[in-house]
């Protein structure tokens, strides 16, 4: 079915749909419609979506439209679709974590990202596959199937905020929010070809977020360029007094941050980060992103962050061990599945849990809970921290010397379906050069810098000081609109369905 | 440090986990390998490295204490219990 428009509305990032709705050339129900007829014709090969909420898109798209007649004035994201990571809360919905143990819950209230989102005019188009409780790195852990990646469909999407990843590249939505616990938005944009920002660890409220590990969980936008990311920003960004880890520090309108200068900014490049094991075409695609800012006038400067080589293992101690103490919760008890075990209660929370998680939530429940239990905690879990203060003191030296930090993001573009699933450490470690960020707080934003020769997308990573977004948002603009890598787009036929 | 057998048990046992002989045998290896990659953290001398847990953790803030006037959330929470009478969570029994 050819678009009605001229164009296709379902391409369009949401700052150019919005001057169109404005302009009376599109209405929010049309870019609705059309998004809603993408995701019948391609998700039944791509399985983005867990859930749509397709009446309460169009009764919030109807209501915007009105607005738009009545001459009244909307903000800059009222009436665009935007795609939920299926562990943000919604009152009255369905929120899974893609797992069993979660089926059947009702979130008895909004996130605080979901209620500012609804308050701006969002069209909520549904709910998004990932990794259960967001552990994995190719939506291949979900309990529902995995997703498939709109670029090569034999390929993940990247995870665990892949569905959304996929959602925004097919045209079935036009943003999406994400979580990163270790790169969980930034390794999805890289492998979809689309813009993903992990916001400094505070930036954004968590109220609502299923806590997967809190020390590290942060929500953030995947979008098509870096002006909706800076869009979606400005709704989900600031303090929230219902999250004691939200930080009361000034979030400033990152639209301003939008202009495309570089001059004078100094770039480090890690040196640990080229070594072994990186694709060859990843690694050249970083460089020539490196010369096109310092084109622009950019300042280059080699750095080094010593401990890089111990991050991985730094995570796979913490992340393990903050989930183990957040997923103790799921018991049979207050939500969620029961196995119908009526005699012992010991027994009835085993059997549920034991049905209800998948294995890789089981593998780290048992790894977290070893590293924190009696007689192995000091060697493991404290070991862990001391070393992440020394990957944390690695970055604050290196921002003396630079304003920002650029990497790949990923060692290699998307990988195949099943290739990584039955070795947890090589799937660990395609998040080994995103996890750092996590660790130490610090944004990270993704932008496209090339496809391979494969036509598989490969994304920049740009990672700033704390509580400073704008850097990142600034060099993200610039490098955006001096190259074409935003606006390429996969072969939408191979994923259609009559 | 190779994780035994036993020491899988207990820590199944901790988690509240059971499994089945063979995935059990499947965890211990896997535990193992990824242990044994973890183990490269004692390389680093941290006897003079202070801990961190969280990055830009201050002070527990504080919320005034009065009762809000607003509608009981008791039955939106109950609504997800998968057994309840009344205002109550229905478990297996507890003490004989």
């Amino acid at each position: 079915m050819p678009p009605k428009s001229d164009t296709d509305l379902t391409l369009l990032p949401a700052h150019v749909l919005h001057e169109k709705i404005l302009r009376g050339e599109t209405t929010s129900s049309e870019i609705t419609a059309r998004i809603f007829e993408n995701i019948e014709r391609r998700d039944r090969k791509l399985k983005a979506y867990l859930l749509l909420m397709r009446d309460e898109a169009f009764r919030t798209a109807e209501e915007v439209d009105r607005n738009v007649k009545a001459g009244g004035r909307i903000p800059p994201l009222a009436g665009i679709p935007l795609a939920l990571k299926d562990n943000l809360c919604v009152t009255g919905t369905e929120t899974t974590c893609s797992s069993k143990i979660l089926k059947g819950f009702i979130a008895p209230y909004d996130a605080t990202v979901v209620e500012r989102l609804r308050a701006a005019g969002s069209v909520f188009v549904g709910k998004t596959n990932l990794d259960e409780f967001a552990m994995g790195s190719s939506t291949e852990n979900s309990a529902f199937g995995p997703t498939h990646n709109p670029w090569d469909i034999s390929r993940a999407p990247g995870g665990s905020s892949g569905g959304s990843a996929a959602a925004v590249t097919a045209g079935e939505a036009i943003l999406a929010l994400g979580s990163d616990t270790g790169g969980s938005i930034r390794q999805p944009a890289a492998f979809c070809g689309i813009v993903g920002l992990k916001p400094t660890y505070g930036r954004v409220s968590r109220y609502g977020l299923v806590a997967f590990a809190s020390s590290l969980d942060q929500i953030g936008p995947l979008t098509r360029d870096v002006t909706d990311c800076a869009l979606l920003m400005n709704v989900i960004g600031g303090h929230d007094p219902r999250d004691s880890t939200s930080a009361e520090v000034e979030c400033p309108d990152f639209t301003q941050s939008l202009r495309t200068d570089v001059k004078g900014l100094r770039i480090g490049v890690p040196r640990e980060y080229f070594q072994e094991g990186i694709d060859p075409e990843v690694v050249e695609s970083i460089k020539t992103a490196v010369r096109v800012l310092e084109d622009l006038g950019a300042e280059r400067v080699d750095i080094s962050l010593p401990h890089y080589g111990y991050a991985l293992a730094v995570y796979y101690i913490v992340a393990p061990a903050e989930a183990s103490s957040n997923l103790a919760r799921y018991d049979g008890v207050k939500y969620g599945f029961r196995y119908p075990e009526r005699d012992n209660l010991i027994e009835m929370y085993a059997k549920t849990k034991s049905a209800g998680f998948g294995p890789e939530v089981k593998r780290r429940i048992m790894l977290g809970t070893f590293a924190l239990s009696s007689g192995y905690y000091d060697a493991y879990y404290l070991k862990a921290q001391k070393v992440r203060t020394l990957i944390k003191n690695d970055f604050e030296k290196a921002f003396e010397h630079c304003d920002l930090v650029v990497t790949p993001t990923a060692p290699t573009p998307a990988f195949k379906l099943g290739e990584k699933v039955d070795d947890p450490l090589q799937m660990y470690l395609s998040d080994v050069f995103t996890l750092s960020v996590n660790l130490t707080g610090l944004p990270g934003m993704v932008v496209p810098c090339g496809l391979s020769s494969n036509r598989l997308p490969i994304g920049l990573q740009i990672i700033g000081r704390a509580f400073d977004e704008e850097t990142l948002f600034r060099t993200a603009y610039t490098f955006e609109q001096n190259t074409d890598h935003h606006k390429q787009v996969p072969d939408f036929s191979k994923i259609e369905t009559a | 440090m190779r994780i035994t057998r036993e020491v899988i048990e207990h820590v199944a046992k901790l988690s509240r986990l059971s499994f089945k002989e063979k995935e059990l045998e499947g965890f211990i290896s896997q535990l193992n390998e990824i242990l044994q990659y973890v183990e490269k953290l004692n390389e680093l001398d941290t006897s003079d490295v202070p801990p961190t847990s969280h990055m830009f953790f201050t002070k527990t803030p504080m919320r005034e204490d009065r009762v809000r006037e607003e509608p009981s959330p008791i039955d939106r929470i109950l609504e997800n219990a998968p057994q309840r009478e009344d205002n109550f969570f229905i478990v297996p029994r507890v003490i004989e």
